[in-house]
């Protein structure tokens, strides 16, 4: 760009994201912070607190919630006193009209995830719980600090898919000026603008266009970024939208978004988009004003303009990961910091209730426990002394708990390697191999993931998925070649099992390996020390306690190969008896146990 | 009242909205299953459907929505022949978090809290009866839900056996759901439950994008005058149902057309009769729709990938997708 007052690097971007929030945050459904905590954030939310009324909700979402606080449900304390059920509104009603921060969202489940977005469309909590039906209206701005590091799943797809503003931390050291509020007059004037705000047709290609050019299959993105230009056209006080709107929606919607780079359109590009304006078949939709059919005026920008500008805007990082042929997410493994976690709480899932005493550990049931109640009160009335009379009779024998699903959901983590000693063995028996567990975790509704290591490093190829298809398709992909970093591997291993295992699930780790290790986490080659490296990466994995099985893919079975399995605390079985049968009892007996 | 998007303002998705239409002609069919990507319009497609069905005559608060002429065993409808009156098809959501006590039933909490009486509160699979019942991320739905929804869905019956009561009432809806695979596999009994079986893809015409963004940004800014300027479309879309419903009854199934049918079933290797019987519905209900009076190899090829696609003998690992296998089989078969 050679217009340096347009280049948006040169924009205040967390502040202008104040902006946009404070006046069209609620239709933009929130904004994406891929930051942490400190100094910046807090800064950045108080500007924001500051630019809207007083009085607008504030509140924070703890990833852990559940769902009576998250949507609401039986108020228990009120529906005592009162003696008939009473409604415990819901985090995400009491947060209408407002924000709503969403620390550490990476580890938000799918589930609750998912909930949110529901009801992000649906304008309003649909409750369907513990005997009341209600619907409650309700639009918030959702702000989600997604911590995730490289190696972890970030905050939902869907979720984000729904917030329309991504910043990251990179964007708030490029700011070099102080956050402050804006003047709240000045917000309510441009709110009051936003409907006026003219978006032209040629705009509105080249915001969808450039979308398309970035490989963003959803629309959301696409109608985010117009809402966007539009409202900034709003906070700058114009009617119209201009260059500058159009670039800033590009860069905060749909630059971070991007699965791929565009290609520099060639010469006869623009003559392609005028034929696009051709008007649609169908004349007789109500709406089908006739296209515009002059050429773009000279401010309106060309696409590819806009497309060079992103290419300018995006950080070098991504850059080189989205060139590279398989943009995936590569799995750096680390030397871990500290012993592994403290084994989490046994969750499962709620399956329903039993008669059960609440004191012994179990998680008291209320709805449950003053239904079974309710048909006794007339009766017990009776028998009690009169001050008491008014109060809800409840007997031991009434206590209901809520029952777990003992069997938690179940991620087997294939730790494959592919290194040249591997594929020369037998790779392809071993994909064969993985292939029968995958066919078997199908039926049991198991999650799998993939992790290979060969050269230098290892990869997460498949993050934890039920889309077996997929899970074929990259195994069938996976090539062979190179050094054995068994540890780089393991390590690789532990960090998503640790990652799952804080999600409540449960992993079980199958490594796949003839035990001859020759690459250290350094890099460094060495057939000792990279076997004593692999060795205390098993110790850790043992300390860890996962249930893992070590298939053992040397032609003949080597003792290199079982030591790894006993330093992991892992059942070991050579692929020889590992055909049909032998795997995938091995592979089951492994979660009967868990 | 209600400002749903317009069902004809939608742009492109035709298999989608066929499917959904030929529901609203012949709701035996049994429900659809809308796969896909995110941001392709699932939900907004089901809901813009809800407002085009015909209204039913039904006993005005009767919770499970009966007809005056059928045997309803509630309060309200028993001891004396009630009145009935045109009221909407109801279409009720099934939203995540739901309680098992709400899907089914359960003893009403107030009654029993307040007065002490052992009273039913209908729940979510009674105020479905005789309508739709939808489930937005169906592959999220906890186990147990699932569980609830498979029997009733097959049956047409809720029995509730539960804190001392001993209820069952009709439920026969026509069950939609829509998700995302990326979210995960549908249980394959939770997938035989549904007729029919959309895939969805985002357009990548852009044209077709761009006109999307511009409804979009039409019904927003005014969404009662965006549906005023598209009612008259809608009232083409409910008037085309409702002949087409009138004439279903009409359409005429030669039995050469019905060895076709299991000859295309029997090459695909279909689980059970439930492919065939629900693919010479959906194919009846497309004849009634284009005005035809017999039942032509043309409409059995427009519906056979939704009514089979999701009832081929799985192999997990098998790549090709299976609406392609159906089509592949569609032209081998039926030429």
């Amino acid at each position: 760009m050679n217009a340096p007052a347009m280049a948006p690097e040169r924009l205040n971007l967390p502040a202008r994201t104040v902006a946009l929030l404070a006046i069209d945050g609620q239709e933009l459904g929130g904004a994406v912070l891929r930051m942490g905590p400190g100094p910046e954030a807090d800064e950045w939310l108080r500007a924001l607190r500051h630019s809207l009324p007083a009085d607008t909700p504030w509140r924070r979402l703890p990833a852990s919630i559940d769902d009576d606080r998250l949507l609401g449900g039986l108020d228990m304390t009120a529906s005592l006193a009162a003696g008939r059920p009473l409604l415990a509104t819901g985090l995400l009603v009491e947060a209408k009209g407002g924000v709503l921060i969403l620390p550490m969202a990476e580890r938000l489940g799918r589930g609750t995830a998912a909930r949110i977005a529901a009801v992000i469309d649906r304008g309003a909590v649909q409750l369907e719980r513990d005997g009341m039906t209600s619907t409650q209206p309700t639009r918030f701005c959702l702000l989600a600090f997604d911590e995730a590091r490289e190696d972890e799943t970030p905050l939902s797809p869907d979720l984000r898919d729904r917030l329309a503003l991504q910043l990251s931390s990179q964007d708030f050291e490029n700011a070099q000026e102080p956050l402050l509020p804006l003047d709240p007059a000045r917000v309510e004037t441009a709110r009051r603008r936003l409907g006026e705000v003219e978006c032209t047709a040629e705009q509105l290609q080249t915001l969808c266009g450039t979308a398309q050019a970035l490989g963003i299959d959803s629309l959301r993105p696409a109608w985010f970024a117009v809402r966007v230009a539009r409202a900034n056209a709003a906070w700058a006080g114009r009617d119209e939208v201009n260059e500058e709107d159009l670039m800033l929606a590009v860069r905060l919607v749909l630059a971070p978004r991007a699965t791929q780079l565009p290609e520099l359109p060639p010469e006869e590009e623009p003559e392609d988009t005028l034929e696009e304006q051709t008007p649609p078949e169908d004349q007789q939709d109500p709406e089908s004003e006739p296209p515009d059919p002059t050429p773009p005026s000279p401010d309106t920008l060309p696409q590819e303009l806009v497309l060079e500008a992103v290419r300018a805007a995006l950080p070098p990082g991504l850059v080189a990961s989205l060139t590279s042929a398989a943009a995936r997410r590569q799995l750096r493994a680390r030397v871990a910091r500290g012993g592994p976690p403290a084994r989490a709480l046994r969750r499962g899932r709620p399956i329903g209730v039993m008669r059960g005493d609440p004191r012994k550990g179990y998680r008291l049931h209320l709805p449950a426990t003053l239904k079974t109640a309710a048909p006794w009160q007339t009766l017990r009335r009776g028998t009690i002394p009169e001050e008491r009379a008014g109060k809800l009779q409840v007997r031991a024998d009434d206590f209901r708990v809520v029952r777990f699903k003992s069997r938690q959901p179940v991620t087997r983590i294939f730790v494959v390697d592919a290194s040249g000693s591997a594929a020369a063995q037998r790779l392809a028996e071993t994909k064969g191999a993985i292939e029968l567990l995958l066919a078997e975790s199908y039926v049991t509704r198991d999650q799998v993931a993939l992790v290979a290591f060969r050269g230098t490093g290892a990869e997460l190829l498949l993050p934890p998925t039920r889309a077996l298809a997929r899970a074929k398709r990259e195994l069938a992909g996976l090539p062979g070649g190179g050094g054995t970093p068994l540890a780089t591997g393991l390590h690789a291993a532990w960090e998503l099992a640790r990652d799952l295992e804080r999600k409540g699930q449960h992993p079980v780790l199958i490594l796949m390996t003839d035990g001859r290790a020759n690459v250290c986490l350094d890099g460094s080659t060495g057939h000792e020390a990279a076997g004593e490296e692999a060795l205390q990466a098993a110790r850790q994995l043992r300390a860890a306690g996962w249930d893992s099985l070590v298939v053992d893919t040397a032609r003949r079975p080597r003792p290199r190969a079982r030591a790894i399995a006993e330093a992991m605390g892992a059942r070991y079985l050579p692929l020889p008896q590992a055909q049909s049968g032998g795997l995938s009892a091995a592979a089951s007996e492994l979660e009967t146990t868990a | 009242m209600s400002n749903a998007f317009p069902f004809s303002a939608i742009v492109g998705q035709e298999e989608m909205k066929l499917s959904l239409l030929a529901t609203a002609i012949d709701p035996a069919i049994g429900g659809v299953l809308v796969f896909g990507d995110r941001g392709t319009g699932k939900s907004t497609a089901v809901r813009a459907m809800a407002e085009l069905l015909p209204p039913m005559m039904q006993v005005p608060g009767c919770p499970y929505n009966s007809d005056p002429d059928d045997d309803c065993h509630c309060d309200l409808c028993t001891g004396h022949r009630p009145r009935g009156k045109l009221a909407p098809v109801p279409v009720v959501d099934l939203p995540l978090g739901v309680t098992e006590d709400r899907v089914v039933g359960a003893l009403d909490l107030e009654r029993a809290l307040v007065h002490g009486e052992k009273a039913f509160e209908p729940g979510l699979l009674a105020r479905a009866n005789r309508g739709y019942l939808y489930i937005d991320e169906v592959n999220l739905l906890e186990d147990h839900i699932v569980d609830l929804l498979l029997d009733v869905a097959a049956s047409g019956e809720n029995v509730v056996e539960r804190e001392g009561l001993s209820v069952r009432h009709p439920a026969r809806f026509v069950l939609v759901g829509s998700g995302n695979p990326e979210e995960g596999e549908l249980r394959p009994q939770l997938l035989d439950r549904f007729g029919l079986s959309v895939e969805v893809a985002t357009p990548t015409d852009l044209k077709d994008r761009i006109e999307i963004i511009r409804r979009r940004e039409a019904y927003e800014q005014d969404r009662a005058a965006y549906r005023k300027r598209w009612a008259s479309r809608e009232g083409q879309v409910r008037a085309r149902i409702r002949r087409a419903r009138e004439r279903l009854d009409s359409v005429s199934v030669s039995d050469d057309i019905m060895e076709r049918i299991a000859e295309l079933c029997v090459a695909l290797e279909t689980d059970g009769l439930r492919g065939e019987l629900t693919l010479v519905r959906a194919a009846r209900a497309m004849a009634a729709l284009a005005g035809d009076d017999v039942l032509g190899l043309s409409h059995i090829r427009g519906v056979a990938p939704m009514a089979l696609r999701h009832r081929l003998r799985r192999d997990p690992l098998d790549e090709s997708s299976s609406g392609t296998r159906v089509e592949r089989a569609v032209a081998e078969v039926l030429g």
